[in-house]
């Protein structure tokens, strides 16, 4: 029996009797020294796998090892040896950061001289230290999760268990903590890494992929990459709408995923298919198929069985809306003060007919005080804004019942059915009657909801539950659509099905607005807006906004590259200015 | 604006009912209170152990002790051999009261003289002591009129009568009662926990950004809890009457009219506390922090009558006041619908203060 | 200081921030209590004093004047007096009278012959129960001081037998004495059980028991981590309200601290098992306030013979109360504050209350194993 490692043998667990396996017979090695990445969609048995590994869940069959540890009978033993961090971090939001830091310490047995040093060096490792006596409540996303690591780090451990903690978070702050945990392994260490996020999954050394509580994949993300080698490309020269080609790129035989990338599309083949002609894309006459590398992500989709295709029936049973390229959503000076405190300050733009409009920043630069401001759910104190053409003050009704809202946590009564759910949003935006029920039909047709009609919405898969939060937003077709972070959380796959969604509504003439921490989704974006220390510091097309800070170091920058080039130009000019 | 606010309030139906334990949470504890109340909940004294300190042999002060182990009140009766014991049997409370004998009684009263027996009583419990020296008073009476219907004194024949509830039945006035205090608890915390619920699930934000208005909103919070109030009074009223066997002498529909004003009154302070809470817990507290006082000052356990006339003033602004009053009355007494309504006006004018102060601090705190 | 005991301190450190920074754990703690004690202190009295009463006089003579007259001065009652019943029985209807004293036609005549009884009814509304019990019993004693006094007055006193009441430890029936030591047990089921199922409850929901799990801290570690500090916050409570009951309400304190501190200790042990029990089976806090509500804060209020008496109840409800802690503190709360160190009565109680204490952490330590299912 191998001391140094977790092993886990042909481990299955179920919740509760009669209920389905959540885990099913499954065996792996995880090694110390390394990172590794635990993915897979939504209720793949990600978080039962971490709580097993705690010893907080008793395996129902099999056996689960770490280190030498029988997590079934040795539970408290182990629990000396793991740092572990929850999903919703396991801060108090009403204790300081240095109260919480402090409780860890104790119970975590950290003591005397080397308290001392373990809260000084996670201080400054965490750059939390001029922040010590704010309440973990009023932390900025980032901040809590810096915080919640350090937590799980007060004694060095030598099993360091992550579930999502990447979730909501902004690309800075993710690197940092990329970049804190690969500090912290060494020989001794393991750390599971469980996330959402594929190019995070790319970094690790070895992946373990879960599917529906069984092991797909096992091994470094290298390898299975290597599925898809010779099939990504990249139709590049689009004239005419990206979204259009990939829509159409979607429906060809030989394409079995594809997504937006700036002003290109990326295409992954089918196993065995020789690449097409571009003609059928519509792309423009320029346009051509380029080889490109494959992504961890490609081959996560393809071991899954492919994207979701490119035809949103929802966007199918649409009218097109009438009307021309007229600006439909405007902000103008948008400023708020919280007390002394400028949260936001003079955010103007406007958004045309028909387009995607992205807000991106970092946790706490005012982005959602912005978005706030913008759907009427906070006062500016100066400033304004108008959704088609009428003003969110002076007629709430008018402005609200043009506009469809989805946010991030899904609000759905989890009380309440699927159906309930529908036909009370439908009677909340006035549709009544027949064209009630017409619609309500409509969407659990195009949505595919009818075997979860009778399901309370709390019990509804991650997937099920985000399509119907988007038939909630939708079915009164409003004509300007409002996202705040839509696909926090979800996996590739549904975030995908949700952008064809998005695509074809776009196509029939609705206005998106979104917000997002994810750099693919912003690149489905026509223009970016990027907020920060409470500005809009850039706005403009993705590959605009990459052009801006290419430089011969870094002649093709990525979407996140770009994103942190942006705001360090700005600390900068700041900087010099002060 | 009625269909959006007809779907707010179907959903704020289902919300409560759908779930089973929703339901059972709805349904089960106002039963469980209703039937322990109304059998625990009386002040009447029954089943008191009296101690009989007997120093005297002679037939007066046999006869005495006779008439006072017949009594009902008392349901066993300890003697005691001296006078020592008496305080020991007091401070241990096994007996609620002791009927001492002295040795002359019977000497006394044949020569005619005032032969005095002493009668020591618990005063930790006021209530029950205050009755038993009611009940021992009125044996006392009855052995006095016995003795001196030899002596030809005469004296006063008093009459008891009890109208409404003729032998004081305490579930007459429990039951009514509770019908009062059940659906002020239900109102409570329908309302109360019903916006702290949506904001801590995030699905507050989704209404606000709806064209529903605040005002919608909380009418569609109002209306339900109303509809769900009724039904568990309705239901109450019911058991009362059927299985319970109180009387209900009055109108029916007098009693509904009157329990819906008086229900708007407490759900107005229910969606006040709602909008005050960030969290379900603080909801709970607040919800508390009202019931508690409210049913003190209702009348309930002790006569408003009896309260110095501050806190009699304050029992003004406190709806379970009236509508006690309402429900005792229409139950038992059958009063006429002017009685009625002019309990039920006061309530009106609480109604409107407390929802009018509920919607301007849900506008207030939508931000 | 070994890792047990600093465990321990850090978690208990952790909950009395939380305590103090949430206003409404304080609410609950220190403002309830006293808006309570006030209520009883100032206002809530069982007793009636003053109780209005109607009296319909249809004689004219000099006896029933006089037997008006007795009413009037008596300060249990405030009497409106009128020839006719029937205005006086629509105010009856209405509630603003509590009963009628009829005065019969021939009321003097019959009172002034000896060997005669004059006719005299007492109506007392019914639909206000106690106060009706109340109304009848005044109403007698009126009725007897005054023929007692005219016999005494015409010489035609023969003595007879006589009841010389004399109540103990409190000779001024004050119900104050016996309700506040009730109120007092109400504010520590309050704490001990609603407060604490809530905050357990709201740990789950906001995740953070899910990360306290997963580090070394064993789940007797975390049972005394929430138990410390809602005793001393209980204590406190207690402390302070008994302070104010001594001082501003004259309450008597016969008994001895130490009396004071064994019972309510013992009562708040109980009360805490509770609380715990609820929120190791409802891990929502909307489930665990209503379980509070039903098992800790009612049986408090009504079967702990604190207001209703236990002995009037029916069979199965008495033998339910023997296990309602609150029940067992109510009587020592009683006994301490005004009769004494009855030990004999006190230390049984005490010794039921830690019973139940321990039978309840049994339950609560067999249920929360340290696993999240």
């Amino acid at each position: 029996m191998d001391a140094s490692a977790l092993v886990i043998e042909n481990l299955s667990y179920r919740y509760d009797k009669g209920a389905p396996l959540a885990l099913d017979g499954l065996s792996a090695l995880i090694r110390p020294g390394i990172v590794t990445g635990l993915v897979g969609p939504d209720g793949a048995g990600k978080t039962t796998l971490l709580r097993l590994l705690t010893g907080l869940l008793r395996p129902t069959a099999g056996s689960l090892r770490v280190f030498g540890l029988d997590t079934r009978d040795q539970a408290e033993k182990l629990q000396r040896l793991i740092g572990y961090m929850p999903q919703k971090f396991g801060l108090y939001e009403d204790l300081s950061v240095g109260q919480n830091l402090r409780l860890y310490a104790d119970l975590h047995d950290v003591t005397g001289a080397e308290r001392q040093r373990a809260l000084a060096r996670l201080l400054a490792f965490t750059g939390l230290e001029p922040f010590q006596d704010r309440l973990a409540g009023r932390l900025s996303g980032g901040m809590k999760q810096k915080l919640g690591l350090a937590c799980a780090l007060i004694r060095k451990p030598r099993l360091l268990l992550l579930d999502e903690p990447s979730v909501g978070v902004d690309p800075v702050s993710r690197r940092e903590l990329w970049r804190m945990v690969g500090e912290l392994v060494d020989a001794e260490t393991a750390v599971i890494w469980s996330t959402a996020y594929l190019d995070e999954a790319e970094r690790c050394r070895e992946v373990l992929l879960l599917d529906g509580g069984r092991l797909l994949f096992s091994g470094p993300p290298g390898t299975l990459t290597e599925r898809v080698a010779g099939r990504c490309f990249q139709v590049r020269g689009i004239s005419g709408d990206r979204r259009r080609v990939l829509a159409r790129a979607l429906q060809q035989a030989e394409v079995q995923d594809g997504i937006v990338q700036g002003r290109d599309v990326r295409i992954v083949l089918r196993s065995g298919q020789a690449p097409p002609a571009p003609e059928p894309f519509a792309a423009g006459a320029e346009a051509r198929l380029v080889p490109v590398p494959p992504r961890f992500e490609d081959a996560y989709v393809d071991i899954l069985g492919g994207g979701p295709g490119g035809v949103s029936a929802l966007a199918e049973a649409m009218r097109p809306l009438p009307g021309e390229r007229e600006a439909t959503v405007e902000a103008a000076g948008l400023s708020k003060r919280f007390g002394d405190f400028t949260a936001v300050s003079g955010i103007g733009f406007s958004i045309r007919r028909g387009e995607i409009f992205g807000l991106l920043g970092p946790n706490g630069a005012g982005k959602s005080t912005t978005f706030k401001m913008l759907c009427g759910l906070l006062r500016p104190s100066a400033g304004g804004s108008r959704v088609g053409g009428f003003d969110l003050r002076a007629a709430p009704g008018k402005a609200r019942s043009h506009l469809g809202y989805m946010a991030q946590k899904f609000s759905l009564y989890g009380d309440l059915s699927t159906r309930q759910n529908l036909e009370f949003f439908a009677g909340v935006y006035g549709l009544a009657g027949a064209r009630r029920k017409e619609s309500v039909t409509r969407m659990i047709e195009i949505f595919g909801l009818t075997p979860h009609l009778k399901a309370s919405a709390r019990e509804l898969p991650l997937g099920f539950k985000q399509r119907l939060a988007l038939a909630c937003a939708v079915m009164h077709e409003p004509p300007v659509l409002f996202l705040d972070e839509p696909t926090s959380g979800v996996d590739p796959l549904t975030r995908r099905e949700f952008w064809t969604h998005i695509n074809g509504l776009v196509e029939r003439g609705v206005t998106v607005l979104v917000t997002t921490h994810f750099m693919d989704e912003a690149e489905y974006c026509d223009r970016l807006g990027l907020i920060y220390r409470g500005r809009m510091i850039a706005c403009g097309a993705p590959d605009d906004l990459k052009a801006q800070v290419a430089s011969a170091a870094l002649p093709d920058p990525t979407l996140e590259e770009t994103f942190i080039a942006l705001l360090r130009q700005w600390d900068e000019g700041e900087g010099a200015k002060a | 604006m009625v269909n959006r606010i007809l779907a707010l309030l179907v959903k704020e139906l289902l919300a409560n009912l759908r779930d089973k334990r929703g339901r059972l949470v709805l349904i089960v504890p106002p039963l469980i209170q209703l039937f322990i109340f109304s059998f625990a909940a009386t002040q009447e004294v029954k089943n008191q152990t009296l101690a009989i300190l007997n120093l005297d042999h002679g037939r007066p002060a046999l006869a005495l002790e006779r008439d006072f182990m017949a009594a009902a009140t008392f349901g066993a009766v300890l003697h005691l051999r001296r006078a020592e014991e008496i305080p020991e049997v007091i401070d241990r409370q096994q007996a609620i009261a002791v009927l001492w004998i002295p040795a002359d009684f019977s000497r006394e009263l044949e020569g005619g003289g005032t032969a005095r027996a002493g009668f020591i009583l618990d005063g930790r419990k006021t209530n029950a002591a205050q009755i038993v020296q009611g009940y021992a008073q009125r044996i006392l009476e009855a052995y006095r009129a016995e003795w001196s219907g030899r002596g030809q004194a005469g004296g006063v024949h008093l009459e008891a009568r009890n109208w409404f509830n003729p032998n004081l039945d305490f579930r007459w006035y429990t039951v009514p009662s509770l019908v009062c205090i059940l659906t002020t608890v239900v109102g409570l915390l329908v309302t109360g926990l019903s916006v702290a619920r949506e904001r801590e699930m995030g699905t507050f934000e989704q209404l606000l950004v709806s064209p529903l208005r605040p005002l919608e909103i909380l009418i569609g919070k109002a209306l339900p809890a109303l509809l769900i109030a009724m039904v568990e009074g309705a239901l109450i009223v019911l058991i009362g009457v059927t299985v319970l066997g109180v009387p209900l002498n009055g109108s029916l529909p007098l009693l509904f009219a009157a329990m819906a004003v008086f229900l708007l009154a407490i759900i107005g302070v229910g969606l006040f506390v709602s909008s005050l809470s960030m969290t379900q817990q603080q909801a709970v507290l607040g919800a508390f922090l009202f019931l508690v006082p409210a049913t003190i000052l209702s009348g309930f356990a002790s006569p408003i009558e009896n309260m110095p006339h501050w806190l009699q003033t304050l029992s003004y602004g406190n709806p379970l006041r009236y509508f006690m009053t309402i429900s005792r009355g229409i139950f038992l007494k059958d009063v006429s619908a002017a009685v009625v309504w002019a309990q039920t006006w006061p309530m009106a004018i609480i109604a409107c203060v407390t929802l009018t102060l509920a919607t301007w601090l849900f506008k207030k705190r939508m931000e | 200081m070994n890792g047990r005991s600093r465990r321990m301190a850090a978690l208990i450190g952790k909950e009395f921030v939380q305590i103090l920074r949430d206003p409404s754990s304080l609410l609950i703690a220190f403002v309830l209590p006293v808006i309570l004690l006030f209520l009883y202190g100032f206002g809530v009295s069982l007793d009636a004093r003053e109780i209005r009463l109607g009296v319909a006089v249809r004689d004219a003579g000099e006896e029933a004047a006089d037997l008006v007259a007795a009413f009037r001065a008596s300060p249990y009652f405030r009497i409106e007096v009128a020839r006719d019943i029937r205005p006086l029985e629509a105010e009856l209807m209405a509630g603003r009278l509590r009963g009628l004293v009829v005065i019969p036609g021939d009321f003097s005549r019959r009172a002034g012959r000896a060997g005669d009884f004059a006719p005299l009814q007492v109506i007392a509304d019914g639909s206000e129960t106690n106060t009706a019990n109340y109304v009848q019993n005044y109403a007698q004693g009126v009725v007897r001081d005054w023929w007692n006094r005219r016999l005494q007055e015409s010489g035609r006193s023969f003595g007879g037998p006589e009841l010389a009441p004399r109540i103990w430890f409190n000779p001024e029936l004050e119900s104050r004495n016996s309700l506040l030591p009730g109120a007092l047990a109400i504010i520590m089921a309050i704490i001990g059980t609603l407060l604490t199922a809530l905050v357990v409850a709201r740990e789950w929901e906001r995740g953070t028991m899910e990360a306290l799990m997963a580090t070394p801290v064993a789940i007797t570690e975390l049972l005394v981590g929430k138990l410390f500090p809602y005793f001393v916050l209980g204590m406190l409570a207690m402390l302070i309200s008994v302070a104010i009951s001594v001082t501003l309400f004259a309450l008597p304190f016969r008994g001895s601290v130490a009396a004071l501190l064994l019972s309510s200790g013992a009562f708040l042990l109980a009360a805490l098992g509770q609380g715990l029990l609820i929120s190791s089976a409802a891990k929502n806090q909307f489930l665990a306030a209503m379980a509070a509500l039903v098992t800790g804060f009612l049986p408090a209020f009504l079967l702990s013979g604190f207001i209703f008496e236990i002995a009037s109840m029916p069979p199965a409800v008495r033998a339910l109360t023997h296990v309602i802690p609150a029940r067992y503190l109510v009587t020592n709360l009683q006994t301490i504050f005004l009769v004494g160190d009855v030990w004999s009565l006190l230390l049984p109680n005490v010794g039921i209350l830690l019973l139940l204490a321990a039978l309840l952490f049994l339950l609560t330590a067999g249920k929360t194993v340290k696993r999240l299912r």
